[in-house]
């Protein structure tokens, strides 16, 4: 699979995207109804006031009438009422709309990451995908919000000016939109260039940050080699050239703008010269003209709007085109067509007198991680239900990636593994997993409380056996010592809480849920001796009952197991007991050696 | 430089606020004429854009009397000749005055990141990289919009303001004051919004920022989650924090919502009031057509400048916080002896230390023929005052030449003390000696130019192989010289005649670059990979050289300590991810120019110290045993217990 979040077809065209994008707003009719209203409504609204001003000159000033001008005044204050209470409506409802479209945004990408396979975690740093999920949506929601209907807006204001200009007079409205083709070269010219000068100021900050970045998190080498004026002079061309683009862009506006406002002049210009001439005419009453004027002036700012809001829509689709790739990434290892119902998860009986458990065999099994050489090779055994089986061997020897083809993040390359006799691939994941319960070497702790921690946010998990769980694994004296007990905040990755603490409660979590069988990926390393000894009894109560596998470095963790297997460089070495093995005099007598030396002058782990 | 410090600092009192925009003044000071012009487009600009109404007035008036054709040609013509000198004054305005605050921002940002380089290591222990970066760009980012973008606002309204008002008065007076009623209501409407909705977007950044850590935190843990079968919950929980997130953006919105229409409203009253009341008196005959619709013009012109006010009073605020936050990273005095500004600090190298111009790649840097002579003297160090100490009372002395080995096990002290030689953590006074000289006594340019450090994880920098082995300037004056765009040229920019920006340009090479280069990645057995690379010495490393192995990255930071073939060589467990049998090839290397240098090694593997003149063993600070290998192994203490240990792993990793 080529890496990544490009999508693999043919890349969509900007329309397709654009369209796959507003299908996100079907839940919302009667909003989008909505909000399509109110900005039309106010884009009317918005040519009401020169009309009005149309009627005070022509039928009042220029009359020399007063009566009825109160009226006027009257109407006109109350189209400002509308126009200020729409103005409302219309932000309220289309932003609160792009927001709902955007929470929905979020949660889709959210739960299809945690659909992914794992093998797509390790192509695509998590800080990569959490762009995704965070500012690209947001840059999705500036369509929405400001982007389409500020455009819509501006788009009926033009229509509905164009249209009273041409309605008062033809040919003044042609007179009028003699110079538009000099917005549009002007407009074009300036679209061209801040759309590359933004590019441009871009990766000139990308570079900044990079070289901050680098400075700060190398500040021990730049002054330990004496860098630091080379650095401040190289770091100084960096800003020179994120400076001389910002002026690049600076110069475009500054040209833009006054370029449109001499524009603008030129047509108010043209219109009082052929006007004036119609007035002297009589062709034209200079109520008409005043209105005329009073319109055009209002005809090329959105011109000039809706330029610059193109650049965002173009950012949008360019954000709309990544994630729309990332939700088109399929996870190769699929749920098996679900056979039956799913078995309820037990729980809530987390004591002894435990009878299910379930058997495990790998038959052969062979596995690479993407185009690397084989990580396991040809490996076989089969562990008994109940049985608890040590797997040791030195880094590298393929250890965790027993575990990890077991709960099938990844598919084996040859070979296969069967749990109660069923090749894995043929059972639905959430039956598969729910068979297994992981400790993981570096215990990771959410933010949340005790209890939301060891349920992870499962509803199957009964208060009770929190508590039970808690109590079981030995760690209910320093739980209870926290205000609020199980309830007691837990910060994010559990920074206030001791690494045999933090295993402790692991311990919990794998006892509350109650699961057949047991994983332990080096769950026992890297603690003190008292701590591991409160960790040894935890280990004892959550085994029992249960098949477990326990991966270690710490060879003392799993001298008692029923069998050991010694994996080595990938290869299933030796099996047996501890004694057994001791005795054979191979790889686990030498490990065995090195870890606990009889040198009586060596104190153990220093 | 930096912003001077004779003003008040901190604080919160007005005075000391002016205290903090005073200290802006040198940077804008040099741009006083771009200021200058700046203004006076802005009065060209204003006051052309109040008088293109008042030619509307006359024509409409003459109109409604008598005209001639050439008369109202006059008058269009007229119209586009004022459009066209205000244009170039407006962009005048903006280029000069936006031009010279990117200036500004750019000259204090150099600054800003030059201070940081000469801040004591221990400040960057507390300080979180994206804090500082936040500084040097967003903050900046609101100081600038401060000085540029709201100059021209502050300047265009008070100048609107004065003249439109005095022609509206001129025009009518009471009208004016009509005009005008909306003016307090909708400035305090938009400070009150603007503050409010301030607050409120950060309420929305920090639910976000919420979510964002959520999102962190689930995708890092996905395995975990997957293992449980919890995905659907922590999606729930997700959907939580992104519903709150939606919540106050909810609450953001209606506010805005009610702003604008706010907005809207009150400005259409000024409008509507000029046109009800201007009308009655034009048919009253008080007031001409013309002098109407001039009021009316005059009357919308205010408008911008009315929600200014509001939104300047915000952007100051938000950019005097933003000043105030820069300056409390300028406020931190840099590391002792660094010769930093005008250069009144750089002492001269030790007359002895140098050397008539020969043999090696550092005799232009001045650097002694001979290894220097070290002694640690009862060195007892913390990391702080109340903290257990790390090192206790270690003493010893390395002679010129002599290798010194550090062992013990993580967290004896080893690196601590490596970490003194150079200053990266500052030692007590009469601890700490090279050739007779407490460090501390020495300028750190000196100081460090005599030893090439190589830490246990090293840094490499997103520049060319070459790049990263050259990395030292060569040149009598490396340090921090008072000006940088002064600072004299690294020997791969003097050679291949200046640095590519992107890193990934070719460099090519002069001989003498070359040559340190070569002889340098000989020894830290880096040249035949590099040799087998297509581009070699020139490829491009990319951040922190993440496309090399860490054992070449590894071999890259010897081979960088090496350049310049300094009188003392610190290695910080440097060879941990290199293989054994190069790591003997490097060994072997390194004595070959022995007796020039003196070495300190720090090692986890004994292979690497079996040859030391001296080996120490550290235990929790302490040296518990010292002696030759044969010595130690003899004994038969800790070091002996360690050494069998290694042996035995060895001979397993053969099988």
């Amino acid at each position: 699979m080529p890496d990544t979040l490009r999508p693999e077809r043919g890349a969509e065209s900007d329309w397709q995207l654009l369209w796959r994008l507003l299908s996100y707003l079907r839940p919302y009719p009667w909003q989008v109804a909505g909000g399509l209203a109110a900005v039309t409504a106010n884009a009317v609204l918005q040519l009401a006031p020169p009309y009005l001003t149309k009627i005070i000159v022509d039928e009042h000033v220029a009359a020399g009438r007063l009566e009825g001008l109160g009226g006027i005044a009257l109407l006109y204050l109350i189209t400002l009422t509308a126009a200020a209470l729409l103005e409302a409506a219309q932000t309220s409802i289309l932003q609160l709309t792009a927001q709902r479209v955007m929470f929905d945004f979020r949660v889709q990408v959210y739960r299809h990451l945690h659909r992914l396979d794992i093998a797509f975690f390790d192509r695509n740093p998590v800080g990569r995908l959490m762009t995704r999920v965070t500012s690209d949506v947001d840059v999705l929601s500036e369509l929405f919000t400001s982007g389409v209907h500020a455009i819509f807006f501006d788009l009926f204001t033009l229509a509905g000016i164009v249209f009273i200009l041409v309605s008062l007079d033809w040919r003044l409205a042609l007179a009028a939109f003699s110079v538009v083709p000099l917005v549009g070269l002007i407009t074009r010219w300036f679209r061209r260039n801040i759309r590359k000068s933004f590019r441009d100021v871009r990766a000139w900050v990308a570079r900044l940050n990079a070289s901050l970045q680098e400075n700060i998190g190398g500040i021990a080498t730049v002054q330990l080699f004496r860098r630091e004026a080379i650095n401040q002079r190289r770091f100084a061309a960096l800003d020179a050239g994120h400076r001389d683009a910002n002026l690049r862009g600076v110069f475009y506006y500054a040209v833009f703008y006054p370029a449109i406002e001499i524009v603008a002049t030129i047509s108010t210009a043209a219109i009082l010269w052929y006007g004036g001439a119609q007035v002297m005419g009589g062709a034209l009453t200079l109520g008409g003209l005043v209105a005329f004027l009073l319109y055009a002036q209002r005809f090329f700012r959105p011109i000039a709007d809706i330029s610059e809001k193109l650049n965002g829509v173009q950012a949008a689709i360019a954000a709309a085109e990544r994630i729309f790739g990332l939700l088109d990434t399929q996870a190769e290892i699929r749920q098996a067509p679900r056979l039956g119902a799913p078995p309820a998860p037990r729980s809530g009986q987390a004591e002894g007198g435990r009878e299910a458990a379930t058997s495990i065999s790998f038959e052969h099994v062979s596995f690479a991680y993407d185009g690397s050489g084989d990580v396991l090779r040809d490996v076989s055994f089969e562990v008994r239900p109940g049985e608890r089986v040590g797997i040791v061997g030195a880094t590298g020897s393929g250890k965790s990636t027993v575990i990890n083809l077991l709960l099938r993040f990844y598919d084996v390359g040859r070979g296969r593994i069967l749990v109660d006799g069923r090749d894995i691939r043929g059972i639905p994941l959430p039956e598969l997993r729910s068979r297994f319960a992981l400790v993981h070497q570096d215990v990771h702790l959410f933010s949340g409380t005790i209890a939301s921690n060891i349920t992870m946010g499962s509803e199957a998990v009964s208060r009770e056996s929190i508590e039970r769980a808690v109590a079981a694994v030995g760690a209910g004296p320093f739980v209870s010592a926290l205000p609020g007990g199980t309830g007691a905040a837990v910060a994010e990755r559990g920074a206030t809480f001791s690494t045999g603490q933090k295993q402790l409660l692991s311990f919990a979590r794998a006892l509350a849920f109650n699961r057949d069988v047991l994983l332990l990926d080096e769950a026992t390393s890297s603690v003190d001796a008292e701590t591991e000894l409160a960790i040894q009894e935890a280990l004892l109560a959550v085994m029992a009952g249960r098949t477990t596998i326990a991966i270690a470095h710490r060879l003392a963790t799993i001298q008692d197991m029923d069998r050991i297997l010694v994996l080595h460089k990938g290869e299933l070495r030796e099996a047996g007991t501890h004694g057994e093995l001791l005795e054979r005099g191979g790889i686990y007598a030498k490990l065995w050696t090195l870890q606990y030396n009889p040198n009586p002058s060596l104190r153990p782990g220093s | 430089m930096r912003p001077p410090e004779c003003y008040h600092r901190g604080g919160d009192s007005p005075w000391l606020i002016v205290g903090s925009i005073l200290r802006l003044l040198p940077y804008l000071r040099r741009y006083r004429r771009a200021y200058a012009i700046g203004f006076l487009s802005v009065v060209v600009t204003a006051t052309l854009a109040l008088l293109a109404p008042l030619v509307l007035q006359y024509a409409i008036d003459d109109l409604g009397r008598s005209i001639t054709h050439r008369k109202l040609a006059f008058y269009a013509a007229l119209l586009v000749g004022l459009a066209l000198v205000g244009g170039v004054a407006r962009f005048l305005m903006r280029r000069v005055v936006i031009g010279a605050s990117r200036h500004v921002e750019a000259e204090v940002r150099d600054d800003f990141f030059a201070h940081l380089t000469r801040l004591p290591l221990a400040y960057f222990r507390s300080r979180r990289t994206g804090d500082l970066m936040a500084r040097a760009m967003n903050d900046l980012e609101s100081v600038r919009l401060m000085i540029g973008i709201s100059v021209i606002d502050a300047a265009n309204t008070a100048v609107v303001f004065t003249v439109a008002i005095a022609l509206m008065l001129s025009i009518d007076a009471g009208l004016t004051a009509m005009a005008l009623l909306p003016l307090p209501a909708v400035s305090l409407a938009v400070r009150w919004f603007g503050k409010a909705i301030h607050a409120r977007f950060q309420l929305v950044q920090a639910q976000l920022s919420e979510v964002a850590s959520l999102t962190h935190e689930g995708l890092s843990s996905v395995r975990l989650v997957r293992a449980y079968g919890q995905e659907d919950a922590h999606v729930a929980r997700f959907a939580d924090a992104t519903r709150r997130y939606f919540a106050r953006n909810r609450s953001l919105i209606r506010l805005q919502a009610a702003f604008y229409a706010t907005m809207t409203f009150s400005l259409g009253v000024g409008a509507l009031l000029v046109l009800w009341l201007g009308s009655e008196r034009v048919v009253r005959g008080e007031l001409t057509l013309g002098e109407f619709v001039a009021l009316t013009a005059y009357q919308a012109m205010l408008g911008v400048p009315m929600v200014a006010i509001g939104l300047l009073t915000n952007t100051i605020q938000r950019g005097i916080a933003s000043w105030k936050r820069m300056l409390e990273v300028f406020d931190e005095s840099e590391a002792e002896g660094v010769p930093s500004r005008s250069g009144e600090g750089s002492a001269e190298t030790p007359a002895h230390w140098k050397v008539e111009a020969s043999s090696r790649p550092g005799a232009a840097a001045g650097l002694p023929r001979r290894g220097l002579e070290l002694e640690f003297k009862n060195l007892t160090f913390s990391y702080g005052p109340g903290l257990p100490a790390v090192l206790r009372g270690v003493s010893f002395r390395a002679e010129p030449g002599q290798t010194v080995a550090l062992v013990g096990a993580t967290g004896s002290g080893k690196s601590t003390l490596l970490h003194l030689l150079p200053r990266l953590l500052e030692p007590p006074p009469g601890t700490v000696f090279v050739d007779g000289v407490d460090v501390r006594q020495l300028p750190l340019e000196i100081l460090r130019r005599q030893i090439g450090f190589v830490p246990q994880e090293p840094f490499l920098f997103a520049e060319t192989l070459a790049g990263n082995i050259a990395f030292a300037p060569a040149g009598e004056d490396g340090g921090g010289s008072a000006r940088v765009r002064e600072a004299p040229p690294t020997a791969v920019e003097l050679l291949s005649g200046g640095f590519d920006l992107r890193g990934t340009g070719t460099f090519h090479l002069g001989p003498a670059v070359t040559d340190a280069v070569r002889r340098a990645s000989a020894i830290a057995r880096l040249d035949p990979e590099v040799e087998a690379l297509p581009r070699g010495y020139e490829t491009p490393l990319e951040e922190r050289g993440l496309n090399l192995s860490g054992g070449q990255r590894q071999r890259t930071a010897l081979a960088r300590a090496l350049v310049l073939d300094p009188p003392i060589l610190v290695l910080d467990d440097a060879l941990s991810a290199v293989d054994t049998r190069t790591e003997a090839e490097i060994l072997e290397g390194l004595r070959g120019g022995a007796a020039s240098r003196t070495t300190l090694v720090a090692a986890s593997r004994l292979s690497t110290v079996r040859e030391a003149s001296l080996i120490l063993f550290l235990d929790e600070g302490r040296i518990a045993e010292r002696g030759t290998h044969a010595e130690l192994v003899a004994l038969g203490g800790q070091y002996a217990g360690l050494y069998s240990r290694q042996v035995l792993r060895e001979s397993l990793e053969a099988g």
